[in-house]
């Protein structure tokens, strides 16, 4: 038992949907715990056992003076670290107030903003850390995050395409939407994974697993402004999950 | 060997659909879905899109009502018939504690195509000269292909994006078939005048409904076909392809395309011909079972051209220029043709609209100024 390796999560300002990913892998789960020893995971048992951690999990964006602290302290105890999500990748939708007036957001959201301790930005786990994976999505999705797993396990590197989302659109066999419907889709600039979940109820791709690598945005906001959109419903476009990742946010207008 | 051609009514091509399906086959056609015509099992002509047409351009598809209720009187879709011999994902083996199982290859039963273009059956016999030939031939490709039943479909209306007749692979189908069906409608009805290319076909012919077709029949439907290359909508400029994109290697036009070109790799997804895949290794969670699956892969995606440390063609300039040049160039050194049919596909569903026949245009353009420019000096 003691020879297995073992697992962490760690959660900074996020939702918990992506560790609420790993749950959801009920039927997967029961022969992973016969492969990990999972010894630090709050949200699932409130044993925790000292570090080092063989694979640390870290879901969530830096967005308090102590995220900025335990992040280190994670890493230090971490052989492997992996950021799992659009919080942790790209500092999440909480990072919208990057672009916005801090001090008004805290005094009109909390009662008495005097305790809040809370940093003007959010930001990604590699803006303060070395992290060695970063599974995309907003939520990760299952499949990859099994396959990061079992690859972690077997000692090879994972299967996670950095393609765009069209590859497994087409591969799905489904029409697409923006060509047959003029519908804007995100698609080709995003970073595959979610098998193509929103073109395949006829809705454009939102972007929630990020800028695919070597993205060409001009080239799509070019063509979302072809097809009617406002310069600024395209700044709304690129202003959701994964609205600090810089291949989306160095291409809009009102950054 | 030639056979009689004979004339079929609607209710002749649904017994035709049921015959195939009866022998066994998997009949696979056109049919309406998600706003576009894709490719589908059929089980009856009412499957079938009766009275659309689709309108294509550049980065567009649209359905369109037509006044009659014709059924193959449509361009291409977003898939082709690679879908189903070349199909997306596929097991190749598994393997567990006891051994080593290589995936279940034994033939499912053969397709039947039905409403197959002059471009797509040229596009089926190059996929069958990449994959089905040579000394390492693709088995599982051949078990699909060998047993396969084409129903091929003459095109009177081609589309925006066609362009066949300037590739040499149609509009009239070529050899291939094992029917070729022209459909026509006018004062004397809707009907399909039928040809049979092969014993096969017209031994289906001769168990369901038909009428000979007479000589005036035949003729007129035959140039209705050969009248539709004057009707594409697109044409392959006329010039060494090859022997341009050699030497345009250094060309400014990858930059300006490079620009437009949005690296997703739908052209190739969408291209009847494109073939590339990858594999992909799962180890399960226990590491006690292990699966090797081939995908499709595209070259325009960085993984593709990835080696220790990196990938080769990490520029857009220098994928759009792999693609093209692999397409209309060193496709004929490779394997003796070209890689390119004129479907148009991959200029109706670019999401950007860059199309293949107008950048051939751009090189030849940009290479004779620079005659003209070195002509000058
Ligand atoms: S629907 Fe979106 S993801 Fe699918 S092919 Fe079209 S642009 Fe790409
Ligand atoms: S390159 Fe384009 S036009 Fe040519 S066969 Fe492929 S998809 Fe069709
Ligand atoms: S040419 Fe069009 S479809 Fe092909 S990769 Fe570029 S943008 Fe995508």
């Amino acid at each position: 038992m003691s020879n297995l390796p073992t697992l962490a999560v760690w959660k900074f300002a996020s939702c918990d949907g992506c560790q609420l990913t790993l749950l959801d892998c009920e039927d997967e789960l029961l022969s992973l715990a016969g492969q990990v020893r999972i010894a630090h995971f709050l949200e699932a048992s409130s044993e925790v056992l000292a570090g080092p951690y063989d694979l640390s999990l870290v879901e969530g964006s830096i967005s308090t003076p102590a995220d900025t602290l335990r992040i280190c302290e994670v890493r230090e105890q971490s052989r492997l670290l992996v950021t799992i999500g659009a919080c942790a990748t790209s500092g999440g939708i909480q990072a919208l107030r990057n672009y916005a007036d801090f001090e008004e957001f805290r005094s009109a959201v909390y009662a008495s903003p005097q305790y809040i301790e809370s940093l003007a930005t959010s930001t990604a786990i590699a803006d303060h850390v070395r992290v060695d994976f970063e599974l995309r999505g907003c939520p990760i999705d299952k499949h990859q995050l099994l396959e990061l797993i079992t690859a972690f396990l077997a000692g090879r590197r994972p299967e996670i395409p950095d393609t765009s989302v069209c590859t497994q659109c087409k591969r799905r066999g489904l029409t697409c939407v923006m060509v047959a419907h003029g519908t804007p889709c995100l698609g080709p600039v995003t970073h595959a994974g979610c098998g193509a979940l929103c073109p395949a109820v006829d809705r454009g791709c939102y972007g929630c697993f990020g800028p695919m690598a070597g993205a060409n945005l001009p080239a799509l906001t070019r063509q979302l402004r072809q097809g009617g959109m406002s310069a600024r419903e395209v700044d709304l476009v690129l202003r959701t999950f994964n609205v600090a990742a810089p291949g989306f946010a160095e291409h809009r207008e009102d950054r | 060997m030639t056979f009689p051609a004979a004339v079929l009514s609607m209710a002749g091509l649904d017994e035709l659909i049921s015959t195939l399906a009866g022998d066994g086959y998997r009949v696979v056609g056109p049919t309406l879905r998600d706003q576009a015509i894709v490719l589908a099992e059929l089980t009856s002509a009412g499957d079938l899109p009766a009275g659309w047409a689709v309108q294509t351009g550049p980065g567009t598809y649209r359905l369109k009502r037509r006044a009659d209720s014709a059924v193959f009187c449509h361009s291409a879709g977003p898939q082709s018939w690679k879908q189903f011999l070349h199909p997306p994902d596929r097991k190749l083996w598994s393997a567990d504690r006891d051994g080593f199982h290589p995936a279940d290859d034994r033939q499912q039963p053969p397709f039947a195509f039905l409403g197959v273009r002059a471009c797509d059956l040229a596009a089926i016999d190059t996929l069958a000269g990449v994959l089905g030939a040579g000394a390492w031939p693709d088995r599982s490709f051949r078990g699909r292909y060998r047993g396969l039943f084409v129903v091929a479909a003459g095109c009177t209306e081609p589309g925006g994006v066609c362009f066949c007749a300037s590739m040499g692979t149609g509009p009239r189908p070529g050899p291939g078939y094992d029917l070729a069906l022209t459909e026509q409608i006018d004062q004397a009805g809707h009907r399909f005048v039928v040809e049979a290319g092969t014993e096969a076909g017209a031994q289906v012919i001769a168990r369901i409904s038909h009428r000979a077709a007479g000589e005036a029949e035949l003729i007129a439907a035959r140039a209705a076909v050969d009248a539709a290359a004057a009707a594409m909508g697109r044409q392959m400029p006329a010039v060494d392809l090859a022997g341009l994109l050699a030497a345009s290697r250094d060309s400014v036009s990858w930059e300006q395309v490079a620009e437009r070109c949005l690296t997703c790799g739908n052209c190739t997804m969408v291209c009847p011909t494109c073939f590339c895949t990858t594999t992909r290794d799962s180890s399960g969670e226990t590491g006690e079972h292990a699966e090797r699956w081939q995908h499709w892969a595209s070259c325009f995606e960085l993984d593709f051209s990835y080696l220790h440390g990196g990938s080769v063609r990490s520029s857009g300039e220098s994928r759009y220029r792999q693609w093209i040049t692999h397409k209309l160039g060193t496709w004929h050194d490779q394997f003796g043709r070209s890689g390119c049919v004129g479907c148009g596909r991959c200029i109706a569903w670019c999401p950007v609209g860059i199309d293949i026949t107008e950048e051939i245009a751009t090189l030849v353009a940009l290479r004779e100024e620079g005659a003209g420019e070195a002509a000058g000096d």
